[in-house]
């Protein structure tokens, strides 16, 4: 494979650690968050939320509500219906017959799930408000809940009448090099594993809960939608179309936003309220969530039930994968949440180097719990998960390390580009490498040996050892591939880079980061690209007034799309830079070269021009070549032609107290590769936090509801979030195998420690125990399911 | 109930309703936003400070328990020449935030945490820093800092 430009050794800003030009207003508290803005004059929404997971609204009166002080106007659902011109807007219809229900901001007849907003209130204050949410007087019918998936699947209770079931859609991946391929591998395999897993559900958990703020200018006729979102783009266009507003009178702006992990990519009921009230009253609305709100109005993540058998020859080599799900929607289509189990779709033989023999199929179904959508990898931890977990059987069935097992299935380094069964392209990688990497991080041979020395019969503290390789495939998405997929967008994304006539240069993307900290990594490309220093460069985010066109931030997407489109703008502006340039120095186009920012005549290096003076020429338009327009500005929409497919392998070390439960995590090494890496240090933060929230699924969360509906984790102190206290310091790796998809050789990695992590913690911890008769480990590891897992397995074996 | 507070240095009197919390006093009645609010149950941390020189939760103080007392936010922690506080340069340096939300909080809880450990181990930074999450970073980067910054001291 060829090494991009950006690999070579001749970058001066490209690959070198930088820190970030976000953190000193975010340290010193001046950053603002939608919550922080300061609107005079601005009325506070609280919305009452439905205390059943299952219930017919009888009657809502709101009089008593009116009557408190501060309260200047309630609804409830029933009121607010003219206010909409569409549903509650789902942009992924994954199969035409898809099934879905009538979703309102407000809750009309029926409340679907704890925490369906059924009324709201305006007043003068949020205590105002929220205080006289308790005035309301709501008459229900409580209906049984539906809460597990088998029983959704039955119908025994269906939650949308008008649906008459509870189905939403079944959506199937056959691919078969001849007809009836895959029962022929289960029919002649040597061995096969048939695997269930359980992927609870979780709740994102950002730490700025959500805020949204909608500032009218009742005589402009516009209004402009502040909200803590990723997706500021994708909002606009949602909320001009479900309100009736035209879209040109509608700005959304995302000031700071304090994390997402896809929690914010979606348009949610309090968006549309505030903005449709603040339309209506003619006055600024504004609307913040309280962290036991988030728990129950927030998108969940997860909540899979899977089904994966593998076959393989007496090689172990894999001959056929068959994939069974079973996906909870919970009670509404969000955004993409029919999409996200589909986003895994392709990924369930994971990193290896499979037949067309694939038989995948997922139905998905409603409850009467917290619509899901997507969360930090969004199907695709879950199929990593699966594959990774059902490797680790099959090492056992066949008695050989699953170390070896992978390395026997690894797609091979010259096998790239590789085309899968699935007919998807995988750019580039290099499994074997980036395992042995790991191997040799965590010293897996000499783990080994300790492991046999310390688990002995009757030890009570068990070594395990527990890996997972993985591919990401992120970077979202060729718009045809999008449509293929029935997805009511595109995948592109734009950038204009603009040499201001003082030769600082303006970056205007349509990503819009949370975190992520695309001011310095696209500020490192343009300088690279440029000739430029880096604190020259603004980026311009997050606006659609400023920053009109984009599709945001989600998919790990950023940087292979968003980061592309820019270096690309980067790229003609240098072009039309070099017209202006070969005019001025009366030279041939062809005779100039680039270099550190200055244009110069090949071979005569004194003819030259810096940039500086071509921005200022550019600006003049006193002396341009003929038919020139002015100004050094270029703008780019770039569709990407693949995915990006980053990959690594993880390797997570535990040590299990079989009389207490307790899972300590003694090592973990993340070896990533992400392709070329614009800043190690971003890099690095993605990876650490990424990993710690694929741990925190296999050891510490869920959100647990019981048979009624009620959710039993609604805040933080019931929700486990790790502590500094609670997880490990991480060892990271990287190799570096560039995307040959894109001119960067980049590839995403804001999603590729999740998407490693859990099976790697939850292989450790059954490897330590498989001398116990353990073969499997539910998630949450929990030390109280730790210790019943292990007596039951005890129990079985006697 | 009237109180009087110093917070970075200035004198308030202010007239506070008795069930106004410190954090909602130094966010709105202030104009403090640096201060964040991440929960409603005292878990996350994101609203600490330091009262009389010690890190709270100004969430689970009420604005009156503060009369009389010396107040730092996170706004009050650069010097008067704009240099960053050692902790933030050490956040900064270790790229220890990302959305930067838990990042006030985790701040004022490691300085606390470093007046009266000044010298910690990674351990001892990691139990230390215990009442404060950050969903972003995996806390290594924010260990790291902290490490650096008790090295730096
Ligand atoms: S807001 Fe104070 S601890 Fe969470
Ligand atoms: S940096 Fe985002 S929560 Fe800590």
């Amino acid at each position: 494979m060829t090494m991009t430009d950006a690999a070579t050794p001749a970058n001066t800003v490209l690959g070198k650690r930088r820190l970030r030009k976000e953190d000193p207003a975010l340290l010193t508290g001046e950053a603002k968050y939608t919550n922080d803005l300061n609107i005079p004059g601005a009325l506070h929404l609280a919305v009452l939320r439905s205390p059943y997971a299952h219930a017919r609204i009888l009657s809502v009166d709101v009089s008593a509500a009116l009557a408190m002080p501060g309260v200047v106007a309630a609804y409830s659902g029933a009121d607010l219906v003219p206010l909409w011109a569409g549903p509650m807007p789902c942009a992924w219809p994954v199969t035409a017959d898809m099934k879905n229900p009538a979703h309102s901001p407000l809750a009309v007849a029926k409340a679907a799930y704890v925490g369906d907003g059924v009324a709201c209130v305006l007043a003068t204050s949020d205590a105002a408000a929220r205080d006289a949410l308790e005035a309301i007087d709501v008459a229900y019918e409580p209906l049984p809940a539906v809460v597990d998936l088998e029983d959704a699947l039955s119908d025994r209770v269906v939650i949308h009448d008008e649906l008459g079931t509870n189905k939403s859609y079944t959506w199937d991946l056959k691919c078969e090099g001849a007809e009836g391929q895959v029962d022929r591998a289960f029919a002649e395999a040597a061995y096969t594993v048939s695997e269930h897993y359980v992927h609870q559900r979780l709740i994102p958990m950002a730490m700025e809960p959500r805020a949204v703020a909608a500032v009218p200018q009742p005589f402009g006729g516009d209004i402009t939608l502040y909200s803590s979102t990723q997706v500021p783009h994708i909002l606009k266009v949602m909320t001009a179309i479900t309100l009736g507003i035209p879209e040109h009178q509608l700005r959304v702006v995302a000031p700071t936003v304090g994390g997402g992990f896809g929690a914010k990519l979606n348009v949610y009921a309090e968006e549309l309220l505030c903005t449709a009230l603040a339309r209506k009253h003619k006055v600024p609305v504004r609307w913040n969530e309280e962290r036991t709100e988030n728990t129950q109005a927030t998108i969940h993540g997860r909540a899979q039930r899977q089904h994966i058998e593998l076959a393989a020859d007496a090689d172990g080599k894999l001959t056929a994968v068959r994939v069974r799900l079973l996906a909870d929607m919970g009670a509404y289509l969000q955004l993409v949440t029919p999409g996200i189990p589909i986003l895994g779709a392709f990924l369930y033989a994971g990193v290896y180097d499979l037949p067309v023999a694939y038989d995948f199929s997922c139905t998905s179904v409603f409850t009467t719990l917290t619509p899901t959508d997507a969360y930090r990898g969004a199907g695709r931890p879950e199929a990593t998960y699966a594959i990774e977990r059902a490797m680790d059987a099959l090492a056992s069935k066949i008695g050989i390390d699953p170390l070896e097992l992978r390395k026997r299935n690894f797609i091979r380094k010259e096998q790239f580009p590789y085309l899968a069964f699935s007919g998807l392209t995988y750019d580039s990688g290099d499994h074997e490498l980036a395992a042995d990497k790991a191997c040799e991080l965590a010293d897996y041979t000499g783990l080994r040996a300790r492991q046999q020395a310390q688990n002995v019969e009757g030890a009570t503290k068990r070594l395990g050892i527990g890996i997972s390789s993985y591919f990401e495939m992120c970077g979202l998405a060729p718009s045809r591939v999008l449509a293929s997929l029935n997805y009511s967008a595109g995948g592109w994304e734009a950038a204009t880079v603009r040499v201001l006539p003082t030769n600082k240069i303006q970056v205007v993307t349509g990503t819009a980061p949370h975190g992520q900290g695309h001011e310095t990594a696209w500020s490192m490309i343009v300088a690279e690209k440029m000739g430029v220093d880096p604190d020259d460069v603004d980026v311009l985010h997050s606006d659609t007034a400023i920053a009109p066109l984009g599709l945001d931030t989600y998919g790990s997407r950023s940087l292979p799309v968003g980061g592309v489109a820019v270096a690309m703008a980067c790229d003609k502006v240098i072009d039309k830079a070099k017209k202006i340039a070969a005019h001025q120095l009366e030279a041939n186009e062809d005779d100039l070269e680039f270099v550190a920012g200055s244009f110069s005549v090949k071979g005569s290096p004194d003819k030259a021009m810096p940039l500086a003076a071509i921005a200022f020429e550019a600006f003049t338009a006193h002396n341009l070549p003929d038919g020139l327009e002015p100004n050094l500005e270029a703008q780019v929409t770039y569709d990407p032609p693949n995915f990006s497919w980053p990959f690594g392998t993880h390797i997570c070390v535990v040590e299990v107290d079989t009389e207490t439960g307790d899972v300590e995590v003694l090592t973990y090494v993340a070896v990533d590769d992400c392709g070329n890496q614009v800043n190690p240090l971003i890099v690095d933060g993605q990876v650490h936090g990424g990993v710690v929230q694929g741990l925190a699924q296999a050891l510490y969360e869920e959100a647990v509801f019981d048979e009624d509906g009620q959710p039993k984790a609604t805040n933080l102190a019931e929700y486990l979030v790790p502590a500094a206290s609670d997880v490990p310091s991480i060892t990271l790796g990287h190799t570096i195998t560039p995307s040959p998809t894109n001119p960067l050789g980049v590839k995403g990695i804001g999603e590729a420690g999740t998407i490693g992590a859990a099976p790697a913690v939850i292989n450790a911890i059954v490897d330590a125990l498989s001398g116990l008769g353990v073969t499997d480990m539910p998630m949450p590891a929990s030390p109280q399911t730790v210790w019943k897992t292990i007596q039951s397995a005890q129990g079985a074996m006697k | 109930m009237q109180i009087r507070v110093t917070v970075n240095g200035t004198v308030h009197d202010s007239d506070v309703e008795p069930r106004t919390l410190l954090v909602h006093y130094v966010r709105e009645v202030l104009g403090l936003t640096g201060t964040n609010i991440g929960c409603d149950t005292s878990s996350c941390g994101a609203c600490s400070l330091h009262l009389n020189g010690e890190a709270v939760k100004s969430c689970t103080v009420l604005a009156v328990q503060a009369d009389g007392a010396e107040i730092t936010t996170i706004e009050g922690m650069a010097a008067a020449d704009g240099t960053m506080h050692p902790m933030q340069q050490a956040f900064m340096e270790n790229h220890a935030l990302q959305c930067g939300y838990c990042t006030p909080g985790m701040v004022m809880a490691a300085t606390s945490l470093l007046k009266e450990n000044p010298n910690p181990s990674e351990e001892e930074v990691r139990i230390g820093l215990e009442g404060n999450l950050c969903r972003c970073t995996g806390y290594h980067n924010i260990v790291q800092a902290v490490l650096a910054a008790a090295g730096g001291e």
